[in-house]
């Protein structure tokens, strides 16, 4: 019984690669179950398009759909990049002044828990219509990253802050070299949640636009195939947005760790 | 207390002194009075260890001298950095080396940038920042790990890098706060060691915060006793042994008398209360 060798013990390796394995065999399983119960039960595209279906769609309609993609994924990053340079722009000025801070932190968590999709319609009376899907891009991301900068600018080291009073550090070179290294895994962090922020925030406004009639992103797109009972193609452009923020997220995280892999807790391996 | 006689004596030694405290308090905001009044005076080049329990004031007494924090009342006299200086070579710091408890590295950039740092707040040039920071780090034994980073460092490497950052500017006073608690014995016995050696080639004015009343006797020339809150000084115990000392004055007749009457200055700051 002693000599018994645990049976659970896998190599490191194998268990990893059964985390990949395994959601891919029950999507696989998920996809081939989904394809069989439409074939039998013969259901039409238009109530239920089986995944070979919308893989053809994809294919047939990838003209349409590729350049609705393209437009998204543009306003995403315009919104991405506003969010962030707004956001940190914002959480240094609040770090320079307890005053700004305390006169504008209000209203900035008002537009955060202000519903977007109730936001949309109003900008979309007063801005052109690409100004006011980038902004709505913009106000659902900007708050993840002001928030997260803002945490990470007041959670430097205090025995390091006073190393820098002590060496007289003028508040550029303390920004600079303490504060804003100190706040970086906090703003990738922030980062990280804004990017799949300004993509929801992208769909909602282009689908509040949509329904304005004009537009040619993938969530007009789906607005209007809905409206055709092009179902097909409804899932086609969903399945491009799903897929659009996988990726988004995937390259942030890459980025972020990139950055910290060094240094950071969060980016080092457990056995270090 | 006697302001005429105390001054007096301050000042017909002020120039040999490196720091004099006369009469500093310290009262927090919440209205605890932390320290004092407090009077103390370090010669220049002087060894002098600040014991007393935990709560006493002996940081605080620390971060007054290094000007990151500001008494409550009092004079307080730090000798600066005198004579060749040059412009671009003005040192910040009042020519001081602050060495926390704690290693206090920046945890994303290199050991050597970490040792750099003084000197770049200070503007002085690339180059010759870079040699400083190199000798320093040569200065504790740390020469082959300046592109580290600080966590792939031991303990005690970290707290040596934190001293070749103290002294990279070339401070005349190294203020040390615990600096070697957190370490253990072996690794503590060695850099005590290493900073003797460092002390008597550099000849600075150190004052070593510790609670460790075998540490504070094995390194200093003077060990001042503290109580407990509000600090005062309980007693000012000076410690003359044949120099250099090394590993036979830790085990000699001698240091062991020496322990037992700072342990015995000590007790008082033990006993009846708990401020901890």
């Amino acid at each position: 019984m002693s000599a018994q060798v645990p049976v659970t013990a896998k190599p490191p390796g194998a268990q990893r690669a059964m985390r990949l394995v395994l959601p891919v065999i029950v999507f696989a399983a998920g996809l081939v179950a989904w394809e069989l119960v439409v074939r039998i039960k013969a259901i039409p595209p238009y109530v239920l398009p089986a995944p070979s279906v919308i893989v053809l769609t994809l294919i047939k309609d990838w003209a349409v759909l590729s350049q609705s993609l393209a437009t998204t994924l543009l306003t995403t990053l315009e919104g991405f990049v506003a969010a962030s340079i707004g956001g940190i722009a914002l959480a240094l000025l609040f770090n320079q002044s307890k005053w700004v801070e305390y006169s504008l932190f209000p209203y900035a968590i008002v537009l955060q828990v202000t519903p977007v999709i109730a936001i949309a319609p109003l900008l979309l009376i007063y801005l052109e219509q690409q100004t006011a899907v980038v902004v709505c891009a913009f106000i659902v991301a900007f708050f993840p990253v002001l928030s997260n900068t803002t945490l990470g600018l007041n959670s430097v080291d205090r025995n390091l802050a006073g190393l820098f009073q002590l060496y007289g550090a003028s508040k550029p070179q303390t920004l600079r070299f303490l504060k804003l290294p100190s706040a970086l895994p906090y703003i990738l962090g922030g980062l990280r949640i804004a990017g799949g922020l300004s993509l929801i925030g992208a769909v909602v406004a282009e689908i509040a636009a949509g329904t304005a009639g004009a537009g040619s992103g993938l969530a007009y797109r789906i607005a209007e195939s809905g409206y055709r009972l092009n179902i097909p193609r409804m899932f086609a452009a969903l399945l491009l947005l799903s897929l659009a923020g996988i990726v988004i997220y995937g390259v942030l995280a890459l980025v972020s760790h990139l950055v910290l892999r060094r240094w950071h807790e969060s980016a080092l391996g457990k056995d270090n | 207390m006697s302001p005429g006689k105390t001054s007096s004596a301050v000042e017909t030694g002020l120039t040999h002194l490196a720091v004099s405290l006369r009469g500093v308090t310290k009262t927090y905001d919440n209205g605890v009075m932390a320290l004092g009044p407090l009077d103390l005076a370090v010669r220049k080049g002087e060894f002098i260890s600040l014991l007393g329990p935990s709560g006493c004031g002996k940081s605080t007494v620390l971060r007054i001298i290094a000007e990151l924090s500001a008494p409550s009342s009092g004079i307080v006299r730090v000798a600066r950095h005198e004579g060749e200086v040059q412009p671009g070579q003005v040192l910040p710091g009042h020519g001081i080396g602050f060495v926390f408890q704690e290693p206090t590295l920046m945890p994303w950039t290199s050991v050597r940038e970490n040792v750099w740092l003084p000197l770049k707040l200070a503007g002085v040039p690339k180059a010759d920042a870079r040699a400083r920071a190199d000798q320093a780090l040569v200065s504790v034994g740390l020469a082959d790990f300046a592109d580290s980073f600080p966590r792939e460092l031991s303990g005690g490497m970290k707290m040596r890098v934190s001293l070749a950052r103290a002294l990279v500017t070339d401070p005349e006073i190294l203020l040390m706060d615990e600096p070697f608690a957190a370490l253990d014995e072996i690794t503590r016995f060695r850099l005590n060691n290493d900073l003797l050696a460092l002390w008597r080639a550099l000849g600075k004015t150190v004052i070593f915060v510790t609670h460790s009343v075998f540490e504070s006797v094995y390194l200093s020339q003077r060990v001042v006793v503290m109580t407990a809150r509000p600090g005062r000084i309980q007693a000012d115990i000076r410690i003359e042994t044949v120099e250099p000392r090394g590993e036979a004055f830790r085990t000699s007749a001698a240091y062991s008398d020496y322990c037992r009457k700072v342990s015995a200055a000590l007790a008082p700051s033990y006993s009846g209360q708990s401020t901890l």
